[in-house]
């Protein structure tokens, strides 16, 4: 606040020397027509060197002072935020994103339209002051301070309204154009859905050009008003540094207007980031008892699995830990990335854990964004090598070998679960691994609609017994090359692209119908 | 300026000389009537015409943005969606993702710059020039001053720019980490608090936030010296040429209009150069975007996936879908016709494709005589859609041919061969529009029966968002309008669907693939009964 009050009055006293600079020099010119002695200037001389090297200092101690004053203010909201968003999380990666975008916007708003503000309004009254409020000068203000930005502010907001239903139209049609793309081009439709979305492109453009001409009109009427002042002023037959000194002052008030409008595009952050500040009340954690054993999860996409997970995890906070399908990678080291889970853990209890699942990557590797640095399958095994190092006692797994091979994710998942003596739920798309498991639960639409073991769930019909026929028929050639899937084929037989490497890479081996 | 149409330039010029020729009369005007010279009227006048300059040149700029900006958001669509055509490639919504939000957020940052910069740009270079030339005139000596202080700015802020480039770089560099600290912790909250670490964190945020502020501060202190140093020398020069003026006034070596005309115009010279700094923010933001709306635009990896070479229907090459043809041999564009595929056989012939990062295909061969009926099986990711792909040829191999009829693949026209195919994919999209329209997909047939016959037919004319089920049974009825297509390339969906959507699969698998050929990707056993062949993937 003492360095914001500091900003402010350093961008007044740069003004005030801008403004005090044109007034003087304008004096001086006129009074040295009329020819007096020397000495008669020499007061003038001074101030207008004076001024004009005190308009640039202050100008950048303005500059810095703000940025300060803001940058640290920011940083007292980051964490701020950081402590609300810890009692009330917010669920979804965009609602993130745009929460820490809108706090990065709290900075326009208060550089470029709080700071300039006030410093007019400040620079505007002190003016009105030294020309005993003179009515042109009034007027000017009157109009610049608070009839055009207003305007303008107006004219932003129904802008703004009126583009955000076609932006979104927009932003989906992209999205399916795209995702699209392929089958558009199959039934030869791509043409004829390019120029549908053209046409909303068109009339995003015919919007803005109508948003645009209103503000055009707005920046002419300020200049006319700027020059209006001056006008009336000679006409009222004051001297001309007056008439002059009123244009400066008028300059500091014109670029309002933008202050203005940007405000109406940041305005909407400033409020969010009020709102996730105010709410103070802690979220009940959800309620879920606690499993025992060996258990399995299994169902579609979309099922319940993952929500079932993370609902345990919150129920029994220290308790139930693991790799979640929401589990984050941190911009640091790998190093960084396994040990916060146990921040007293040795260094032989690091490479313990980073030998039980092939955790490859040096130590002191940085991840990059969100882990983009690392292939999927070593995301993968450094999320289980932080889960395995927390050692909790219920350890939660939801899908833990995506992105590694089949055969390397069996064997590691085979290892991790050796390991790992206590309670397990292991969420998991291949049924292989829930063989000896003590209890399966099957998702469908959210809920529990099959459990038991292995042994119960393939004996009756279901989503497990589908699941568990098709991976056997998926997977049946890798287990035994030499006999083919004939029993369903009624006719002619089978042909085989089969693998003799650990790669995948398939290759021609038998013989039937080929070339 | 090499993005930018002739004509705006010429636009451009037309108008930073409009307004040179109204600064200039202006402060002539100004300085006439503040010596008593002429009347207050032509102030009236004058400044009306200020007024008038500024709105049309506001007005035609912003129309020029616009216009640019829709010219290049189109671009960009057309552009990408040839990229995003290799089906069966994983992450293309994430791709789908970012260029939607270039195409409606991102390439708004080139308004500022074709709208502001750009104009400020030209303003820059004829305004100063035609102070200077009207200040020589009046006063020899103020001109000397200006034409001596002015290059100054350019050289001071390239000066300090140069000295503290390295610094500048290097701790923007360190800002960008600590500015995406914030983001990276809160998204990582839910982890932090999973291991119990959440609430030691929030000092973290507070240092590392404190920590951006110091070192944002350090960069700035010196980034703003370029900007001290153009305010000084505006600022200077006005005192250095209204002073020494003033004395000579004293003295009567000037008369008071030229005196005044020298103060109002000195300030207009250095005024176009500030405010062009001032925007060069947005200078480097809109060519940034420019940049990458030019890579997406034409996509460099895109070509090969998605090439339409013209179809008979469709004679003029803008109407050629996304894609280069120049990158193709001209030979391929013009094609030759699809042989019909009722006596044609498909020979796929040893093709590999290569998906960045990892084989789909390694040396497949594969006959299929017309009217066969094929399955595929195997396990996820070993190319079986890429085969589709292929056929429909989205992907082109990077080795190995498909023949048609003997014909090379990559040599027929891909309009009608396209036409002889029914794709059913396995996540069908949804268009924006009602059920019927995405049933037809702009062609004639019978959509209310095809509708009818998938269940469908209460539905056509509705818009609603419909269930998995239901955009199968979408995907099935696009294929069933278009009975004149000679193969069924069916990639059945591996997630479960309701019973009643099972059922209707399976009919319409029976009633798609009679008397056609018809290549099934299946996942499920009763798949196979409906197949001559099963060809097994591993």
């Amino acid at each position: 606040m003492r360095r914001l009050v500091l900003a402010v009055a350093a961008g007044v006293a740069a003004e005030l020397a801008g403004i005090g600079l044109m007034t003087t020099a304008v004096w001086l010119i006129m009074r040295a027509a009329e020819q007096p002695p020397l000495s008669a200037l020499t007061v003038a001389i001074v101030a207008v060197r004076a001024l004009a090297v005190a308009r640039g200092g202050m100008r950048y101690a303005e500059r810095l002072a703000g940025h300060s004053a803001v940058l640290r203010h920011l940083a007292e909201v980051r964490g701020r935020v950081y402590d609300s968003l810890l009692r009330r999380p917010l669920n979804g990666g965009d609602a993130l994103t745009r929460l820490v975008s809108d706090v990065d916007c709290m900075q326009d708003a208060l550089l470029r339209c709080l700071l300039p503000g006030v410093v007019a309004l400040v620079v505007g009254a002190i003016a009105l002051a030294a020309t005993g409020f003179a009515w042109p000068l009034l007027v000017g203000l009157l109009v610049t301070v608070c009839v055009i930005p207003w305007t303008a502010y107006a004219l932003a907001v129904r802008h703004l309204r009126a583009l955000a239903p076609l932006r979104s139209a927009l932003a989906e049609r992209t999205v399916v154009l795209l995702d699209g793309a392929a089958e558009l081009t199959a039934f030869g439709a791509l043409e004829r859905e390019l120029a549908a979305t053209g046409h909303v492109v068109d009339s995003l453009a015919e919007r803005e050009r109508r948003g645009g001409s209103g503000t055009a009109v707005l920046a002419a009427v300020a200049v006319v008003v700027q020059f209006g002042v001056a006008l009336a002023f000679l006409r009222s037959g004051a001297p001309a540094h007056v008439v002059l000194g009123s244009v400066a002052v008028l300059e500091v008030t014109v670029p309002l207007a933008s202050a203005a409008q940007r405000w109406a595009e940041v305005h909407g952050s400033v409020r969010r980031v009020r709102e996730v500040l105010a709410t103070a009340q802690e979220t009940a954690p959800p309620e879920a008892d606690l499993p025992v054993g060996r258990v399995g999860v299994v169902g579609a996409s979309g099922a319940g699995k993952s929500t079932f997970l993370r609902e345990l995890a919150a129920a029994h906070p220290g308790i139930a830990k693991g790799v979640l399908d929401d589990a984050h990678v941190f911009h640091a080291t790998v190093e960084a990335n396994v040990r916060f889970a146990r921040p007293e853990a040795s260094q032989e209890d690091l490479d313990r854990v980073a030998a039980l699942v092939d955790l490859d990557v040096p130590w002191d590797t940085v991840v990059g964004e969100n882990g983009d640095a690392l292939s999927g399958g070593q995301r993968q095994r450094l999320l289980l090598a932080r889960a395995l190092l927390a050692d909790p006692e219920v350890l939660l797994l939801d899908e833990p070998v995506e992105g590694l091979t089949i055969a390397h994710g069996d064997a590691v998942l085979e290892r991790v679960l050796d390991q790992a003596t206590r309670t397990v739920v292991l969420v998991t798309h291949r049924l292989a691994p829930l063989v000896d498991f003590d209890r399966i639960l099957v998702f469908e639409d959210g809920r529990i609609t099959q459990q038991g073991t292995h042994a119960d769930l393939i004996g009756t019909p279901g989503y497990y017994r589908d699941r568990w026929s098709t991976e056997r028929m998926a997977g049946r050639s890798s287990h035994d090359t030499s006999t083919v899937a004939g029993s369903h084929s009624p006719s002619n037989g089978t042909n085989c692209v089969n693998s003799d490497d650990s790669t995948g890479t398939p290759h021609r081996r038998s013989t039937v119908p080929v070339i | 300026m090499r993005h930018v149409d002739r004509r705006y330039v010429v636009v451009l010029a037309v108008l930073a000389v409009v307004t040179a020729v109204v600064v200039v009369g202006q402060a002539e005007v100004l300085a006439s009537v503040l010596s008593g010279g002429r009347s207050a009227w032509w102030l009236v006048a004058v400044v009306l015409a200020r007024g008038v300059v500024v709105w049309g040149g506001r007005v035609v700029t912003q129309r020029f943005a616009s216009s640019m900006k829709a010219s290049l958001r189109k671009q960009v669509l057309r552009g990408s969606c040839g990229a995003s055509g290799a089906s069966g490639a994983s992450g293309s919504s994430a791709r789908a993702g970012s260029v939607a939000t270039l195409v409606v957020k991102g390439l708004d940052a080139v308004e500022p710059y074709f709208a502001g910069y750009l104009p400020q740009l030209v303003v820059a270079a004829v305004v100063p020039v035609a102070v200077v030339v009207r200040l020589s005139f009046a006063d020899l000596t103020s001109a000397v001053v200006v034409l001596v202080t002015l290059p100054l700015v350019p050289v001071f802020a390239a000066l300090v720019g140069m000295h503290t480039r390295d610094r500048t770089r290097a701790q923007w560099a360190g800002l960008a980490v600590v500015g995406g600290h914030f983001l990276d912790v809160v998204r990582g909250l839910g982890t932090l608090k999973v291991f119990g670490r959440a609430a030691a964190q929030a000092a973290t945020v507070r240092a590392m936030a404190g920590a951006h502020a110091a070192s944002t501060m350090r960069t700035l202190r010196v980034a703003f010296l370029s900007a001290l140093v153009l305010e000084l020398v505006a600022t200077l020069s006005v005192a250095l040429v209204a002073v020494p003026v003033g004395l000579r006034l004293l003295h009567g070596g000037v008369t008071l209009h030229v005196a005044l005309l020298v103060l109002l115009l000195a300030p207009e010279a250095y005024l176009p150069l500030r405010a062009a700094g001032a925007q060069f923010h947005a200078s480097a933001e809109g060519l940034a975007v420019l940049e990458a709306a030019a890579a997406q635009g034409s996509s460099p990896r895109g070509s090969l996936d998605l090439i339409l070479p013209d179809g008979t229907d469709k004679p003029t090459p803008s109407s050629t879908a996304c894609g280069q043809l120049a990158d193709r041999p001209v030979a391929s564009v013009i094609g030759t016709r699809a042989p019909d595929l009722r006596r044609a056989e498909i020979v796929v012939d040893r093709v590999v494709v290569r998906y960045p990062g990892r084989d789909a295909l390694g040396g497949m061969s594969l006959r299929i005589t017309p009217g066969e009926r094929v399955a595929l099986v195997g396990p996820s990711g070993v190319g079986k859609s890429t085969l589709l792909a292929v056929l429909m040829g989205f992907v082109t191999p990077a080795s190995g041919r498909v023949l048609v009829g003997g014909v090379d693949l990559r040599e027929v026209e891909r309009g009608s061969w396209l036409r002889q195919l029914a794709w059913v994919p396995q996540r069908p999209t949804l268009f924006p529009g009602t059920v019927g329209e995405n049933i037809a997909l702009g062609s004639g047939g019978d959509v209310r029966g095809a509708a009818s016959a998938m269940g469908l037919g209460h539905l056509v004319d509705a818009e609603h968002a419909l269930s998995s089920g239901e955009r199968q049974r979408v995907a099935l009825a696009r294929a069933l309008v278009r009975d004149d297509a000679r193969m069924l390339l069916l990639d059945e969906p591996t997630s479960r669907l309701d019973s009643g959507t099972e059922e209707v699969v399976l009919r319409a698998t029976r009633q798609l693939s009679s008397g056609r050929t018809a290549l099934v990707v299946a996942h499920r056993p009763v798949m196979l009964g409906e197949v001559d062949r099963v060809v097994t993937f591993t």
